[in-house]
C-alpha cells in the first residue's frame, strides 16, 4: 500500500498556476525528498499534504484515505512539521509535547512516559520545564520535531526541515530521520530546495514549475545525466558553444546561464581537446561528476537557482 | 510505480478500480483511530488560554485592576449625594467586563494563527467543533475570573446590590453564559483576521457601539432607532437579566421578563458557538503560515 498516491493534482492562485497535473506515489516506509526551488510547486504541495488547503483538482489519499473526504483518518497516522514554528512559546517543552498528545488522543501515564522517551531521544530532557521562547533556532526545530513524533505517525511530512539549522545540526535531523524510518518504519517526506539535503533520501521527486522534472533514486538521477559534467567559463560562451558543436557535431554543448556546458563520456578526454582547440578562450575547465543541480538543468534546461522570477514561491 | 511513465497504467487500473471505490485514490474502508475523544481536547485547550493568561503578568495584572477600579468609581459615586442612580450602572459594567476581556481572550485566535500554533492543532485529528470550544471556555474562563471580581466587590461593599444567593449563583451562571456568547462573537470576528490592528478597528466600529447601544447604558424604555437598536441588542437582554439578579424590586420595573433575559442570552451563545464552528470548518490558504 502506497503512503500517498497523488494523481492529476493541480492548484492554482488566480491566473498562476502553482501545481500543474502532478501525480506520483510514495511508497511506504521510503524517505522521499519534493526537490524544487521557490515557486517550483512544492510550497503548495506541502499544505494540500497537510490537509491544511483543499486541493482544487485531482485525487490524493495517504495510507488509501482520501485527503480531502476522510481528512480525520489521514490526519491521525500524520506527523507534520512546518517550516514556521507551531510551538506555544509561552508553554514550556514538556507543556507544548503533553497539549500535543492530548490533540491526538493520547492520555495519563502512556503520554507522559512517551513525553519523556522523545525528549530523551531527542537530546532535549534537561530541557523539559525550560519555557520555549527561551530556546535557540535549533532546539526548537528538535521540539518541533519530537511534536510531530510524539504520535507516532506512519506517515511524517517536513516542510523544509532543515531551515535556520547549521550544517551539523542538518546532518543531526537527517540521521535522527533516518533512524525512525527504519526502526519504526516511519516515511518521511521532506521538501526542500537544497540539493544535499535531498540526496539523503532514498528517491527525489524534482519540480520544476509545478511539474514533476523527475522522479527516482539519487544514484539513478545522478547515473541519467551520465558521464561528466564539463562547465567552461569564457568571455563569449554563445561563440564557443557555436564552435564547439561545430567542430564536434554531437558534443551537445549549450550555454546554461552564462556558462557553457557539456555531458561527456570521459571529461578527461575531453579537457586537452579543449584546450588545444580554444587555448587563449577558456578562463577556467571544471570537470565533476554530475549532481543532482546537472540532472535539474538537464531535465528542466534551467539553472536550480534562479529559474523562477522572484516572488513566485 | 516510480516514474511518471507508470502513471498512465495505474491510471488505467484506478478507473477500473473506481467501480468498487467511490473515492478513487482512496480506500472507502474504516479506518482505526479517527476519533479523539473531546472532552480532553477542550479541557487542553482551555487550560492553555489559562496558563497563557497567567503566564503575562501585565494580563493578569490589568485584568484584577480592572474590576477594582470600577468598584471603586461605584463605591465613591455612591457617597456623593443623589448619585444612587449610578448603581443603575453596575450590570452594565459587569457586562462591559465580560465583553472586553472576553473579546480580548480571542484576540489571542490571531497570535494563534500568526506564530503558527494553530496549524498544528488543524493538523490533529480532533473535531473542529472541540477546539472551538477549548477556546472559546478558556477565554470565558478568563472573562468570569474579572466578572467575579467585580461581583463580589460589589456584592460585599454596595449597598444597592444585594443579590440573595440565589440570584448571586444565577447571576454568575448569566454572566458565563452572557462569556460564552462573547467569546464566541469574538472567535467569530478574529477567525479570518491576520492582524490584531484589524481586529482593534473592528472593535470601535462595532463592539463598542454594541455595549452603548444596550441597556447598559441607555434605559430600557428609550425610543427612535436607538431605542429600536437598545430592544433587539442581545446584549440588553443578558444586563436586563443581570438586574433581575443584582436589584431585585424597584430597578427591574420595565425590563424584560426574566425568561426572555435567559432564553434570548442562551440563544445568543448557542447561535455564536454553532457560527464558530461553521467558520473553523472552512479551510483557506491562511491556515498555514509559510
Amino acid at each position: 500500500m502506497p503512503a500517498v498516491t497523488l494523481r492529476d493534482i493541480a492548484y492554482r492562485y488566480g491566473d498562476r498556476e502553482a501545481i500543474r497535473g502532478l501525480s506520483l506515489d510514495v511508497e511506504a516506509g521510503e524517505s522521499f525528498a519534493l526537490l524544487g526551488p521557490n515557486g517550483s510547486g512544492k510550497t503548495t504541495l506541502f499544505p494540500l499534504l497537510s490537509t491544511l488547503a483543499p486541493k482544487q483538482r485531482g485525487e490524493a489519499a495517504v495510507f488509501c484515505a482520501d485527503l480531502r473526504t476522510q481528512a480525520d483518518a489521514v490526519r491521525a497516522v500524520l506527523g507534520v512539521v512546518f517550516q514556521a514554528p507551531s510551538l506555544d512559546k509561552r508553554l514550556s517543552v514538556a507543556e507544548n509535547l503533553l497539549c500535543h498528545g492530548r490533540l491526538y488522543g493520547l492520555g495519563g501515564a502512556d503520554l507522559r512516559s512517551r513525553v519523556t522517551e522523545m525528549l530523551g531521544r531527542l537530546g532535549l530532557g534537561d530541557r523539559a520545564g525550560e519555557a520555549v521562547e527561551t530556546l535557540s533556532g535549533g532546539l526548537r526545530r528538535r521540539v518541533e520535531l519530537a511534536k510531530g513524533l510524539l504520535h507516532r505517525p506512519r506517515l511524517l511530512v517536513l516542510d523544509e526541515p532543515s531551515t535556520g539549522l547549521d550544517p551539523a545540526a542538518r546532518s543531526d535531523l537527517w540521521r535522527y530521520l533516518q533512524q525512525v524510518q527504519q526502526e519504526q518504519g516511519v516515511t518521511v517526506i521532506a521538501t526542500t530546495h537544497i540539493l544535499e539535503e535531498a540526496e539523503r533520501a532514498d528517491r527525489i521527486a524534482i519540480m520544476h514549475e509545478g511539474r514533476l522534472a523527475a522522479l527516482d533514486t539519487p544514484a539513478n538521477l545522478q547515473a541519467s545525466v551520465g558521464g561528466d559534467a564539463i562547465t567552461i567559463r569564457t568571455a563569449d560562451p554563445a561563440g564557443m558553444v557555436a564552435d564547439i558543436n561545430a567542430r564536434w557535431p554531437g558534443a551537445d554543448a549549450a550555454m546554461v546561464d552564462g556558462a557553457v556546458r557539456l555531458e561527456q563520456e570521459n571529461g578527461a578526454e575531453w579537457a586537452p581537446r579543449l584546450f588545444a582547440e580554444f587555448n587563449g578562450r577558456i578562463d577556467e575547465l571544471t570537470i565533476g561528476k554530475p549532481t543532482l543541480e546537472d540532472v535539474f538543468i538537464a531535465r528542466t534546461g534551467h539553472r536550480f537557482f534562479g529559474s523562477q522570477p522572484e516572488g513566485a514561491a | 510505480m516510480s516514474t511518471n511513465a507508470g502513471v498512465a497504467a495505474d491510471d488505467a487500473e484506478r478507473v477500473a478500480d473506481k467501480a468498487a471505490q467511490p473515492s478513487g485514490v482512496a480506500s472507502s474502508q474504516p479506518h482505526r483511530g479517527t476519533a479523539v475523544p473531546a472532552a480532553p481536547v477542550i479541557a487542553t485547550l482551555a487550560w492553555r488560554e489559562l496558563a497563557r493568561f497567567f503566564r503575562q503578568r501585565n494580563r493578569v495584572i490589568g485584568a484584577f485592576v480592572q474590576p477594582v477600579l470600577f468598584w471603586l468609581l461605584f463605591s465613591s459615586a455612591l457617597g456623593v449625594e443623589g448619585a444612587a442612580g449610578y448603581t443603575r450602572f453596575f450590570p452594565g459594567t459587569l457586562a462591559m467586563i465580560i465583553l472586553f476581556t472576553a473579546i480580548f481572550a480571542t484576540i489571542s485566535i490571531i497570535e494563534d494563527r500568526n506564530e503558527g500554533f494553530l496549524q498544528g492543532v488543524l493538523v490533529a485529528p480532533i473535531p473542529r467543533w472541540a477546539m472551538v470550544l477549548g477556546k472559546v471556555v478558556g477565554g470565558a474562563s478568563i472573562a468570569m475570573i474579572q466578572a467575579g471580581v467585580f461581583l463580589v466587590l460589589g456584592w460585599v461593599t454596595l449597598a444597592d446590590v444585594a443579590p440573595t444567593p440565589l440570584g448571586a449563583a444565577a447571576a454568575v451562571l448569566l454572566s458565563a453564559c452572557l462569556a460564552v456568547a462573547l467569546t464566541g462573537l469574538g472567535f467569530l470576528i478574529a477567525w479570518r483576521m491576520d492582524s490584531t490592528q484589524g481586529f482593534h478597528a473592528i472593535m470601535s466600529v462595532f463592539l463598542l457601539p454594541m455595549w452603548f447601544l444596550s441597556t447598559a447604558f441607555f434605559p430600557q424604555e428609550s425610543g427612535g432607532v436607538v431605542g429600536a437598536v437598545v430592544h433587539a441588542n442581545p446584549l440588553s437582554f443578558a444586563v436586563a437579566g443581570l438586574r433581575h439578579n443584582l436589584q431585585p424590586g424597584d430597578a427591574v420595573a420595565g425590563l424584560p421578563p426574566y425568561a426572555a433575559c435567559w432564553a434570548v442570552t442562551l440563544a445568543f451563545a448557542a447561535m455564536m458557538l454553532a457560527a464558530c464552528w461553521w467558520i473553523a470548518g472552512t479551510r483557506s490558504r491562511g491556515d498555514f503560515v509559510s
